[in-house]
C-alpha cells in the first residue's frame, strides 16, 4: 500500500521536489540570478503539475475526431489545464523579464549581483 | 445597456489607458498625466454607479466573450466588489492629482512609464475586484504584481533592489495561490466562484481542498503582508518614490485582503472549514501578532516612511483579525477598516511626500518645530491622521476599532480586545512622537529654547502647492466625513456584504 | 414627578457647538487680539445663555433633547439635557465667562506666546465638556470626553518647556489608556445587554448578568472614568498637569476636566449601574474605601507642597473624592451632597487659582514659601483666597460648608461613622494646609512686595466675582441656578424615590 502510493505517484513526487529546489532557490542562494532560476524552476513546476493533472490514459488531444466515434469526453484529454497554464507561461516569461531588468539596473548602480556584497554596498 | 457591462467598465478603462499612455507618451509625454488623470476621473462615476445599482438591484453579472460560467468567465459586482472599486478608485485619483508634482520632482524622466504603471496596476486591482474565477483573479494578480515591481523599482537608488525582493516574494506568493488552485480544480472541475460555492461543501472532506485553501492562504497572507508573511514590504513601500507608496501602501494590501475574504467567507463556509482545520483561528492570531510586532517595529523607526511601512503591517493586522473573528461584526469592522486605513495610509504618506519635496527628508529625528510654522496644514492632516490611526473619535479609525472590539466580545476573544486596545495606545505613542518633534521644541538643552524662540518670527510659508495640499486635506477631512458617516455606510453598504456563512 | 418626559430642541446641540464655532473666528482673527478676544467672549456668554434657557423646563422634569444621525447600529448620537446635564453645563459654561476674563488679563500680562492657539483650544474643550454633559448614552459620552481629552492637550504643553511636555505625556499616557478601558467596558455592555442609553437608576438588563460580570464591568468603568477624576492611584497626572498657564488649571483642572470626570463616576454609579445593583454587589463600599483614602492620602500629600500650584492641585484630588464618596453613599443627602460639591468646589477653587495666577503674573511666585506679606501688597486678592480657602475647609457660610453638611448628613443616613470621620478629619487637614498660606500672606513681615500693587482688573474682577458667588452660594444655595433643587430632583430620580 505504502510503496503503491508512493510509486503511484511518482511524477507528483518529481514536481514536489522541483518546487522545493525551486523554492530552496528563490529563498535561500545568495546570488540574485540564481534566485531568478529558482523562480523559473517553482513556476515550472506547477506548470507541471497542471499539465499532470488534465492528462488521462488512452485519451487523445481534445479535437473532436471522426474516428472515435461518439463525442464521449473519457477519449480526451482536459484541455482547461493546458490553456490554464498557457496564460502562466505567458506571466511567468514576464515576471522573469520585469526581474532580469531590475538584476541589470541593480548591477549597473552597485556592480555586483551577490547579495552579501550588495548589502555592504547599499549601506 | 451600460449596466449589463458594469463590472467590465471600470478594469478596462484602466487597461485600455495603460496601453494607450506608452503609444502617445513616446512623442507626447506630456500627455500621459492628463490621460491617467481622465481615466482615474472617469472610473470614479462608474464605480460610483456600480455600486448604486448593485445596492438597488443586487449583484451585477458580465460574461466573457458570451460563454455562459461555469464554462466561460464571469465578471461580478457584489457589494463589497463595487464598494472596494469605488474606494480604489477615489483614493488613487487622490494620490494620483498628489502625484504629479511629486513625480516631476522625484524622477522627472520616468513620468510615462510611470503613469502607464499605475493604470496598469489599478486595471489590476479593479480586475481582481470585480472577477468571479479563480484562475482570472490570478491574471489580474499576476499584472498588478507586476506593475507593482515595476512601480517600486521607480524610487530612490536602492528601490530596484526592494523591487526585486519584492518581485521574488511576490512570486513566491502568486505561484502558492496558483497551485492552491489546482488542488481545488482537481478535486472539484471548476473554476468559478459562485460554482465552487455550490460544489465545496460536498467535497471539503478530502484532503487535497484543504490543503489547496492552505496554499492559496498562504499565497494570499504574502500578498497582504500578513505577518508573519510581511517582511517584503517594509523595504518595498520607504524605497518607493512617495509617489508610488502614497498608491500602494493604502491599496495594495488591500486589494489582497479583499482576497481573502473572497476565498475564505465567499468560496468557503468558514464555519465548515473551521471544524476541519482552523484557519480563521490561526489568521487571527497571527494577526494578533503582527498588530502587536508592526506596532512596536514602528517605534522604533527613525524615518517616517518606514514607520508608516510598519504601521501598515500592524493595521494589516487590525483587518485579519476582524476577519478573523468570523464573526458579522468583526467582518463590518475589518471592512470598515479596509476603507478607513486607505484614507489614512494615504493621507499620511502623502504628508511623508509633501515632506520628501520640500524639506528633502523624512526623517523622524531631523524634523523640528519649524514644520508646524512652514507647512502648518500638512501637518495638520498629519495630525487627523493620526488621531484617526490612534482610533480616537470622532475620526473614522475609532469607528472601525469599535466593530472590531465588538466583534471581539461578540466572540468572547478577550485577547483579541486586548490587542486591538493596546495595539491602539501603542500608535499613539508613535505617532506622538511625530506629533511632538513637528509642534514642540527639540529638547536638546535650553540654548535650543533660544533657537525655538527666535524661529517664531523668521520663517517663510513653503507649504506645498494647491495640487498636492488638496488631495491631502481631502483625505485628512475624509476621516472625519467617513467617521461620522460610518453608521450609514454600515447599514447601506457593509451589511449587504455581510457573507451568508456568518 | 421623577420621570423624565423629553421633547425636541435644537438648544443642547447650538450651546455645544458655539464654543466650537468660534474656534475658526478666533483662527482667522489671530492677528487682532482684541477681535480674537471678543470672539471668545461672545462665545462664552452666548453659551452660558443657551445653557441657561435650558433650565426652566430641566427644573420640571422636561429635558431637551436634540437627536442626531445615528453612529453605531441602534445608537444615535444623542443629547439630551436632563437636570443632571444642565446642572453641570451650568457651572461650565458660567465659569468659562469668568475665565475668558481672567484669560485676557492673564496672557497679556505674562505676554504668552500662541495666544491663538490657547484661546482656539480653550473653545474647543467646552465644546467638549458641554457634550459630556449633555451625552445621553455612553457612546456620545465617551467620544465627547475623548475629543475633551485631545483639546486639553495642547494647553498642557502650552509653555512649551520640557517639564511642560513631560507632563503632556503623563497626562496622554493616564487619560489616552482610561480612554481605551472606557471604550473596552462601553462595548462589553453593549454587547451583554444591549443598550448604552444612560438611564436613571441604572440599565435594568445588567441584573441578568453574572455577579462576576458586573463586578469587572464596574472595575473597568470606575478606572475608565476614574483617571480624570483624579481617584488615586489614578491622580498622578493632575499634579503634573500644573505645568499649564493657570487659567487653564483653573478651568480645566479645578472645574471643566477633572469634573468631567466626576460627572462621568455620577452617570456610570446612578445612570448605568444604579444604587441597587452596586449595593447588592457591594461595589459602592469599594468606592467608599478608594475616595475617603484618597481624600485622606491627598490631603496629607498637599501638606508637603510648597508650590502653590501644585498644592492646590492635590487639594483638587482630596476634593474631587468628596464627590465620588457622595456618590457612593447611595443615600439621598449623600447624593445631593456629592452634586453640590461639584458646584461649590468649582466656584472656590477657582478663586484659589485666579489667586495663584494673580501672585504669579504680577510678583512671579510660585512658591508658598515666598508668599510672605503678599497679602498687604495685594489685598483683594488674597482675601478672596482666604475666604475660598475657609470655605474649602467647611467653614461657614461660605458654599463648601452646605456640601459637606449634607455629605456628612449622608454620612449618617448610609450609617457610616467612618466616613463621617474622615469628613471631619479630612476639613482640618484642608484648614491645616490653606490656614498658613493666608497666615503667611497677611501677617508675616516681608520687605519684598513693597513695589508691587494689585494685578490688572481683568483678573481681580472674576476673582472677586466668584469668591462673591462662592459666598452667596453657600447663604443662598437655591437662590442662583436652582443648583439645589436640581441636585435635588437629580438624587430623587436616581434613587428612584420622592425627597421632599
Amino acid at each position: 500500500m505504502e510503496i503503491e502510493f508512493i510509486a503511484g505517484h511518482n511524477l507528483y513526487w518529481i514536481i514536489s521536489l522541483l518546487l522545493l529546489v525551486g523554492l530552496y532557490g528563490m529563498l535561500a542562494k545568495r546570488n540574485l540570478v540564481k534566485k531568478l532560476v529558482g523562480m523559473n524552476i517553482f513556476q515550472t513546476s506547477i506548470i507541471l503539475f497542471y499539465v499532470a493533472i488534465a492528462s488521462k490514459k488512452k485519451a487523445t488531444v481534445p479535437v473532436i475526431d471522426a474516428a472515435l466515434g461518439s463525442v464521449d469526453p473519457a477519449h480526451y484529454i482536459n484541455p482547461l489545464p493546458h490553456t490554464l497554464m498557457l496564460t502562466a507561461i505567458v506571466v511567468s516569461v514576464a515576471t522573469t523579464g520585469v526581474g532580469f531588468a531590475l538584476l541589470i539596473s541593480i548591477f549597473r548602480r552597485y556592480g555586483t549581483l551577490d547579495e552579501d556584497t550588495l548589502l555592504k554596498r547599499m549601506r | 445597456m451600460i449596466e449589463a457591462n458594469l463590472p467590465l467598465l471600470v478594469p478596462l478603462t484602466f487597461l485600455i489607458l495603460a496601453l494607450l499612455i506608452p503609444l502617445i507618451g513616446v512623442r507626447v509625454p506630456g500627455a500621459a498625466y492628463p490621460l491617467a488623470l481622465a481615466a482615474v476621473l472617469a472610473s470614479i462615476p462608474m464605480a460610483g454607479f456600480g455600486l448604486f445599482r448593485v445596492i438597488e438591484g443586487g449583484p451585477v453579472t458580465y460574461t466573457l466573450g458570451g460563454w455562459e460560467a461555469p464554462v466561460g468567465i464571469e465578471l461580478v459586482l457584489d457589494p463589497l466588489a463595487s464598494f472596494l472599486t469605488l474606494v480604489v478608485t477615489v483614493v488613487s485619483c487622490l494620490v494620483l492629482i498628489h502625484a504629479r508634482h511629486v513625480a516631476s520632482v522625484e524622477h522627472p524622466d520616468k513620468r510615462v512609464p510611470y503613469y502607464s504603471l499605475v493604470l496598469l496596476l489599478l486595471a489590476g486591482f479593479c480586475g481582481i475586484l470585480s472577477t468571479g474565477d479563480l484562475f482570472n483573479l490570478y491574471v489580474f494578480l499576476e499584472i498588478s504584481s507586476l506593475a507593482g515591481y515595476g512601480l517600486v523599482a521607480i524610487g530612490d537608488k536602492r528601490s530596484p533592489v526592494a523591487a526585486y525582493r519584492y518581485l521574488i516574494l511576490g512570486s513566491v506568493g502568486t505561484g502558492f495561490y496558483l497551485l492552491g488552485i489546482g488542488f481545488i480544480y482537481v478535486m472539484s472541475g471548476s473554476l468559478n466562484m459562485a460554482d465552487l460555492a455550490r460544489i465545496l461543501p460536498h467535497i471539503l472532506d478530502q484532503p487535497p481542498v484543504l490543503s489547496g485553501l492552505i496554499l492559496m492562504v498562504t499565497g494570499i497572507g504574502l500578498k497582504m503582508a500578513l505577518f508573519p508573511l510581511h517582511f517584503w514590504l517594509p523595504d518595498a513601500y520607504s524605497s518607493a518614490s512617495s509617489a508610488t507608496s502614497a498608491l500602494l501602501a493604502p491599496l495594495g494590501t488591500k486589494v489582497g485582503a479583499y482576497i481573502l475574504i473572497r476565498v475564505l467567507f465567499f468560496v468557503f463556509d468558514p464555519a465548515e472549514v473551521e471544524q476541519r482545520v482552523p484557519i480563521a483561528s490561526v489568521i487571527a492570531w497571527l494577526s494578533a501578532a503582527g498588530v502587536l510586532y508592526g506596532s512596536l517595529m514602528a517605534l522604533a523607526q527613525q524615518e517616517l516612511k518606514r514607520m508608516l511601512a510598519y504601521s501598515s503591517v500592524a493595521q494589516i493586522g487590525y483587518i485579519g483579525l476582524g476577519l478573523g473573528m468570523a464573526n458579522p461584526l468583526g467582518f463590518t469592522g475589518a471592512v470598515l477598516h479596509i476603507l478607513n486605513h486607505a484614507f489614512m495610509k494615504a493621507a499620511l504618506f502623502l504628508v511623508a511626500g509633501n515632506l520628501r519635496v520640500k524639506v528633502g527628508h523624512s526623517n523622524i529625528a531631523d524634523m523640528d518645530q519649524r514644520l508646524s510654522r512652514q507647512m502648518p496644514w500638512s501637518m495638520a492632516a498629519l495630525v487627523v491622521a493620526a488621531l484617526s490611526m490612534i482610533g480616537l473619535p470622532p475620526t473614522a479609525g475609532f469607528f472601525s476599532k469599535w466593530y472590531l472590539v465588538l466583534g471581539g466580545i461578540q466572540g468572547s476573544d478577550w485577547v483579541f480586545v486586548a490587542v486591538i486596545l493596546l495595539g491602539g495606545l501603542l500608535n499613539a505613542i508613535y505617532f506622538f512622537r511625530v506629533v511632538e518633534r513637528v509642534y514642540l521644541p527639540f529638547r536638546k538643552g535650553s540654548s535650543d529654547h533660544a533657537a525655538a524662540d527666535g524661529v517664531q518670527e523668521v520663517v517663510e510659508s513653503r507649504e506645498v502647492r494647491l495640487s498636492m495640499l488638496a488631495p491631502t486635506l481631502v483625505l485628512a477631512g475624509g476621516l472625519l466625513v467617513l467617521g461620522l458617516a460610518s453608521s450609514f455606510l454600515v447599514n447601506r453598504v457593509i451589511q449587504l456584504m455581510i457573507p451568508p456563512g456568518l | 414627578m421623577n420621570d423624565l418626559s423629553t421633547y425636541p430642541s435644537a438648544v443642547p446641540l447650538l450651546a455645544i457647538l458655539v464654543s466650537a464655532a468660534s474656534v475658526p473666528l478666533i483662527g482667522i482673527s489671530a492677528r487682532r487680539p482684541n477681535l480674537r478676544e471678543f470672539w471668545t467672549l461672545l462665545a462664552a456668554g452666548a453659551k452660558f445663555a443657551l445653557v441657561l434657557s435650558l433650565l426652566p423646563s430641566a427644573l420640571v422634569s422636561r429635558a431637551a433633547e436634540t437627536r442626531l444621525f445615528q453612529i453605531s447600529p441602534g445608537i444615535d448620537l444623542t443629547l439630551r439635557a436632563d437636570p443632571f446635564g444642565v446642572f453641570f453645563a451650568l457651572i461650565a459654561s458660567g465659569l468659562w465667562i469668568l475665565t475668558s476674563f481672567y484669560s485676557i488679563g492673564y496672557v497679556r500680562g505674562l505676554k504668552e506666546k500662541h495666544q491663538t492657539r490657547y484661546f482656539a483650544s480653550f473653545a474647543l474643550c467646552l465644546s467638549a465638556t458641554l457634550g459630556v454633559a449633555f451625552a445621553a448614552n455612553l457612546l456620545t459620552f465617551v467620544i465627547f470626553f475623548e475629543i475633551l481629552t485631545i483639546s486639553t492637550y495642547p494647553l498642557v504643553i502650552h509653555k512649551q518647556t520640557p517639564e511642560a511636555i513631560a507632563a503632556g505625556r503623563k497626562y496622554l499616557a493616564f487619560t489616552l489608556t482610561a480612554g481605551v478601558v472606557l471604550v473596552a467596558a462601553m462595548a462589553a455592555t453593549l454587547q451583554l445587554t444591549g443598550t448604552l442609553e444612560f438611564q436613571a437608576g441604572g440599565l435594568s438588563a445588567l441584573e441578568d448578568l453574572s455577579p462576576v460580570e458586573v463586578k469587572i464591568l464596574f472595575g473597568m468603568f470606575l478606572a475608565g472614568v476614574g483617571v480624570k477624576a483624579a481617584i488615586m492611584p489614578l491622580h498622578a497626572w493632575l499634579p503634573a498637569a500644573m505645568a499649564a498657564p493657570t487659567p487653564v488649571s483653573a478651568l480645566l483642572h479645578a472645574v471643566a476636566v477633572v469634573k468631567s470626570g466626576v460627572f462621568g463616576v455620577f452617570r456610570v454609579v446612578g445612570f448605568v449601574f444604579g444604587p441597587e445593583t452596586l449595593s447588592r454587589y457591594g461595589l459602592n463600599e469599594v468606592m467608599l474605601w478608594l475616595a475617603g483614602s484618597t481624600i485622606l492620602l491627598a490631603s496629607c500629600l498637599a501638606f508637603s507642597e510648597d508650590n502653590l500650584k501644585r498644592r492646590l492641585a492635590y487639594s483638587t484630588v482630596g476634593h474631587l473624592s468628596y464627590v465620588v464618596l457622595g456618590a457612593a453613599l447611595l443615600s439621598p443627602s449623600g447624593l445631593i451632597g456629592g452634586l453640590l460639591h461639584i458646584a461649590n468646589h468649582a466656584t472656590m477653587k477657582i478663586v484659589l487659582f485666579f489667586c495663584a495666577g494673580a501672585i504669579y503674573v504680577n510678583a512671579h511666585k510660585e512658591k508658598i514659601s515666598e508668599l510672605d506679606g503678599i497679602g498687604r501688597a495685594m489685598p483683594w486678592t488674597m482675601g478672596a483666597f482666604a475666604l475660598a480657602s475657609l470655605g474649602l475647609a467647611g467653614v461657614p457660610p461660605v458654599n463648601g460648608f452646605v456640601s459637606k453638611w449634607y455629605l456628612g448628613l449622608g454620612a449618617l443616613e448610609a450609617g457610616s461613622v467612618a466616613v463621617l470621620s474622615i469628613l471631619l478629619i479630612s476639613g482640618l487637614l484642608n484648614a491645616g494646609y490653606f490656614v498658613p498660606i493666608v497666615y503667611r500672606a497677611f501677617f508675616k513681615q516681608s520687605e519684598k512686595f513693597r513695589s508691587i500693587g494689585e494685578a490688572s482688573a481683568w483678573m481681580v474682577v472674576p476673582l472677586i466675582l466668584a469668591a462673591g458667588l462662592s459666598a452667596l452660594l453657600g447663604l443662598m444655595p437655591d437662590r442662583f441656578f436652582h443648583f439645589f433643587t436640581l441636585a435635588q430632583q437629580i438624587a430623587a430620580q436616581v434613587l428612584e424615590v420622592s425627597i421632599p
